[in-house]
């Protein structure tokens, strides 16, 4: 089980590559502020797929998973013990 | 970065390189004019298991890795620019379905797809909405058991031929993507004619009159049309286009070092001269940069890194760019003679001009690549 407060300290860093200078509050919505390009999306998906080892998919498509880093957190951790059960 | 490529990835490669010279490019100036692709030679393709190189094996596909797929685009685009953008927009319709199909659609679409036995089409763009695609005006309301689609779509490459299409529509107002039969009842084609380039791409304009469309042939959910789905089938085609691109140029650069080498003026070969040699020297080296480019993105693509997207917008940016300036050259090497039918280069120029427009114009991939350098740089 990764630790939540990683997992938000590692997808902080990653949004701050590309959102400099700016301090993401766990609540923050992500996708639904200005700040992003229309690549950020499958940007994060493909990064926390590579992370974490996990696999994004139709089912996990919900955009309020993606949406805070608080959202995120919670999502990674539930699909990485999920992933690890199956395997 | 290894760009070498394997013992099988070579003997692919070779096998395809072989074909193209043969079925393609003898023929692409003739297609050229009559804006078409013969039927033959798409089912010729498909058993080369040509339309499954991205789809896994278990549905029917090769599963080639994307560096594979790459050289092959590269190879296609030396052929046939109008022939690999049909390759391009079917490979997007099955990326999005290996990526955000649900079990059941990629039982359904993907074995078909993998056999060319359905051409796949994504319909973005529309008559009013280019560039701002986030906007669309298609829309789709949910009536019982099936969301009615309403609108236009235009530009569609194999959107005369196609099977099957990815339409991106406003649901509830926020950009969603469904997968539309051809025989939809409401959904009809009619042929674009006449264009600058990619002229046997077969394009098509779409209408959608209550088109009523199965819930269950959303893909992704609401919202996600434009983000996730048209942002996977967007990635898959620019690094398409940017290998296509790469080849069209080396097809340049391959017609004007042969035609330097047999024409004479002024007493001498044309190669002799200086100044015809500065440009083939700039063909080759732009060649070379856009191409390592490419590997560069094919191989952030093979190892699932996140920075494949912004480096495939990079590549797709840079070498249409040389594509154009390449193919000028080339028209410019052969004077009248590349201005004529008789010569592929006035082909070459027409596509090399479409390819930094469609997946993306160059403003919008300066405006991202920019964007991105001044983030990344203090
Ligand atoms: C041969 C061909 C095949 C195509 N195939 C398909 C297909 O299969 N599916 C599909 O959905 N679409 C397809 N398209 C459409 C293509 O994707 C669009 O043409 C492209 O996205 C640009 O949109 P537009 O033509 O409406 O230009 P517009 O968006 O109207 O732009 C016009 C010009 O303004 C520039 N511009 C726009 N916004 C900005 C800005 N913010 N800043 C600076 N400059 C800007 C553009 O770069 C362009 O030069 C195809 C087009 C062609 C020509």
């Amino acid at each position: 089980m990764i630790p939540n407060n990683d997992i938000k300290k590692t997808v902080c860093t990653f949004l701050n590559r590309h959102i400099k200078n700016h301090e993401f509050q766990g609540d923050e919505a992500i996708f639904t502020s200005a700040l992003f390009n229309s690549l950020f999306a499958m940007q994060l998906v493909l990064f926390l797929e590579k992370e974490y080892r996990i696999k994004v998919e139709n089912e996990d498509l919900d955009l309020s998973n993606f949406n805070t880093l608080n959202a995120i957190s919670a999502f990674v951790e539930q699909k990485a013990s999920c992933d690890c059960h199956e395997h | 970065m290894n760009t070498n490529l394997s013992p099988d990835q070579r003997e692919i490669l070779v096998q395809f390189r072989a074909l193209i010279d043969k079925i393609i490019s003898p023929v692409a100036d003739q297609w050229d004019r009559e804006e078409t692709i013969p039927f033959e030679v798409i089912q010729t393709l498909a058993q080369q298991g040509l339309w499954g190189i991205n789809i896994p094996e278990n549905m029917g596909g090769q599963a080639w890795d994307m560096m594979t797929l790459g050289r092959i685009c590269e190879e296609i685009g030396r052929g046939s620019a109008s022939l690999l953008s049909l390759f391009t927009v079917h490979g997007m319709v099955a990326q999005v379905l290996m990526k955000w199909g649900t079990h059941i659609q990629k039982e359904t679409w993907l074995p078909k797809l993998a056999k060319g036995h359905v051409l796949g089409a994504f319909a973005l763009t529309e008559p009013d909405i280019g560039s701002d695609a986030r906007r669309v005006e298609t829309t789709a309301v949910l009536s019982g058991d099936v969301y009615v689609l309403n609108g236009k779509k235009k530009w569609i490459s194999c959107g005369q031929i196609a099977g099957l299409f990815l339409i991106v529509a406003q649901c509830d107002g926020k950009p969603s993507a469904f997968l539309v039969p051809k025989d939809t009842p409401g959904f009809s084609q009619e042929p674009i004619r006449d264009m600058l380039g990619f002229r046997s791409a077969m394009l098509a304009s779409l209408c959608l009159e209550n088109c009523p469309v199965p819930r269950d042939n959303m893909v992704g959910v609401i919202g996600t049309g434009f983000s996730h789905v048209a942002g996977t089938a967007l990635d898959h085609g620019r690094y398409c286009i940017a290998w296509g691109s790469v080849g069209l140029a080396q097809a340049c650069l391959e017609a004007s070092v042969r035609y330097t080498h047999k024409r004479k003026q002024f007493g001498v070969y044309l190669k002799e001269h200086q100044l015809i040699q500065e440009m083939i020297a700039n063909m080759v080296s732009g060649t070379k940069a856009a191409r390592l480019l490419c590997c560069h993105a094919g191989y952030l693509k093979d190892a699932g890194d996140p920075d494949m997207i912004m480096e495939t917008a990079v590549a797709k940016y840079f070498a249409s760019q040389n594509a154009v300036k390449v193919a000028l050259d080339a028209v410019q090497i052969h004077g009248a003679n590349g201005c004529s039918g008789d010569y592929p280069v006035q082909r070459y120029l027409r596509d090399a001009k479409i390819m930094e427009i469609i997946e993306g114009s160059s403003q919008i991939q300066q405006i991202l690549i920019a964007g991105h350098g001044y983030q990344v740089i203090d």
